[in-house]
């Protein structure tokens, strides 16, 4: 004990720096997509057409009874058969991020949008807005304001799991930590600094949430 | 204008609304009044397709609201309504309510929207709030934009659904008032109220209503100085007594 070499933190920054870069490009990307498709499932699946509710809650439920890193493998493999040519580990693994996180982001709209009054709808319908135009200028709104919290939580978790994409040989924040761990030895000061980075950047934002928790509540 | 004929309603094995009929003309302020569950509210809302009905037919202006042809978002634009919650879209200001379907329904610019707006929230009083959100006004001011919202869609017709059982005491009248100087200047209007004051100040005819049907419809002089059935006339005495 007593040898421990927190240089080799100073060193490997901008190395580092690169990393938690993609892993903050990719969490901002898959929520943006994941809130989009995932509001689109909740649509489908409230909209009241039992062939279109099937096929969200079929999607919803077996999305998120599969691991994460399976998604990952899955669409890393697939999506090239499909378009028959390789995209490259970021595209795969966003597309895995939007497709996997959409799930989740559209039961959290569902309840978003249920707790839209019915009222609202009506007074909308009753002014002669069309369904898209209710939904875009009235309801969405509202369910998406309700759910701000739920949202940047969610989104927190996204952060976190931006981290398994070691398995498509992406770099992200953590499997360049790990790099510099293993190439410079000092696994215990690298994995003390990314645990440190990611529980600072993941309780400021749950401090924000709190923060947006008590506004909403005054 | 209105024409209501033989219409039923079921919610699962539930009747809601058994046999109804009835007609408001143009220009006619027509209360509908009955204790609470009798089916009033549903029956409003059918006018305007809100609710769906299974059996028999309304028209407005000689459109079927209960045909599946009749581009009902269309039909609903030139009626306008009132609700018992007044339903202003919270996050928006007033007047970003009052424009809201202005802009995207009847493609009037944001000049238009805006000037008419202005105009109508003089009328009801409330221009220097425009810039506020609904969650700043009292519930009397709030109904008052949720009418001059209805309003700004320049209506052919006017249904409102319990417009004042939401509100405080003292702020009854502010809204009555208004619905009154409307009723005045020839609207055709369609209320559900408890409030007879209001019936007996301006209403043509009135509409008594219990367990889904209608049980009288009569001009309303004839309604509260001699109703028929027993059951209007045990309405009339509690609800008047008070």
């Amino acid at each position: 004990m007593g040898d421990f070499d927190f240089q080799v933190i100073l060193d490997s920054l901008p190395f580092l720096w690169q990393g938690l870069q993609l892993s903050l490009w990719l969490t901002f990307l898959s929520i943006i997509g994941g809130i989009i498709f995932g509001t689109l499932l909740a649509l489908a699946r409230l909209s009241g057409f039992w062939p279109l509710s099937l096929v969200a809650a079929t999607y919803v439920n077996l999305l998120r009874s599969i691991p994460l890193i399976l998604v990952i493998f899955w669409f890393y493999f697939l999506v090239p058969l499909v378009l028959g040519y390789p995209i490259g580990g970021f595209y795969s693994a966003l597309i895995a991020f939007v497709m996997f996180e959409a799930a989740y982001y559209s039961e959290i709209m569902r309840a978003g949008i249920q707790s839209v009054r019915k009222g609202q709808v009506h007074a909308g319908q009753s002014t002669g807005l069309s369904y898209w135009q209710i939904q875009r200028y009235i309801v969405l709104p509202q369910a998406f304001r309700n759910m701000i919290p739920i949202l940047v939580t969610q989104g927190i978790i996204l952060f976190q799991d931006t981290s398994l994409v070691f398995v498509v040989s992406l770099r992200d924040f953590m499997t360049a930590s790990s790099i510099v761990a293993r190439t410079e030895g000092r696994l215990v000061e690298m994995y003390i600094f990314a645990a440190i980075v990611y529980f600072t950047i993941c309780f400021a934002a749950s401090l924000y949430v709190r923060h947006l928790k008590n506004r909403m509540a005054t | 204008m209105i024409e209501i004929e033989n219409i039923s309603k079921w919610y699962g094995d539930f009747q809601v609304l058994k046999d109804c009929s009835s007609k408001v003309k143009k220009g006619e302020v027509v209360v509908v009044c009955g204790p609470s569950g009798s089916g009033k509210s549903t029956l409003i809302k059918c006018v305007n397709g809100l609710e769906p009905v299974q059996q028999g037919r309304i028209s407005v202006e000689g459109l079927e609201v209960t045909s599946k042809a009749t581009n009902l978002t269309q039909l609903r634009s030139r009626i306008g309504m009132v609700f018992q919650h007044f339903e202003l879209y919270p996050h928006m200001s007033v007047l970003e309510n009052l424009c809201l379907s202005q802009e995207k329904v009847l493609k009037r610019s944001r000049d238009e929207a805006v000037e008419r707006a202005e105009s109508l929230l003089n009328r009801v009083g409330l221009i220097d709030h425009r810039n506020k959100y609904p969650g700043q006004l009292s519930g009397g001011q709030q109904q008052r934009v949720a009418i001059a919202r209805s309003l700004a869609m320049d209506p052919i017709a006017m249904l409102f659904d319990e417009p004042t059982s939401a509100l405080d005491p003292e702020m009854i009248n502010e809204v009555l008032d208004v619905m009154v100087k409307l009723a005045q200047e020839g609207m055709t209007m369609m209320v559900v109220t408890h409030e007879m004051g209001f019936a007996k100040k301006v209403a043509d005819r009135v509409i008594f209503m219990d367990e889904g049907m209608v049980i009288e419809d009569r001009n309303t002089h004839d309604f509260f100085n001699n109703p028929e059935s027993d059951r209007a006339k045990d309405f009339l005495s509690k609800i008047l007594n008070h």
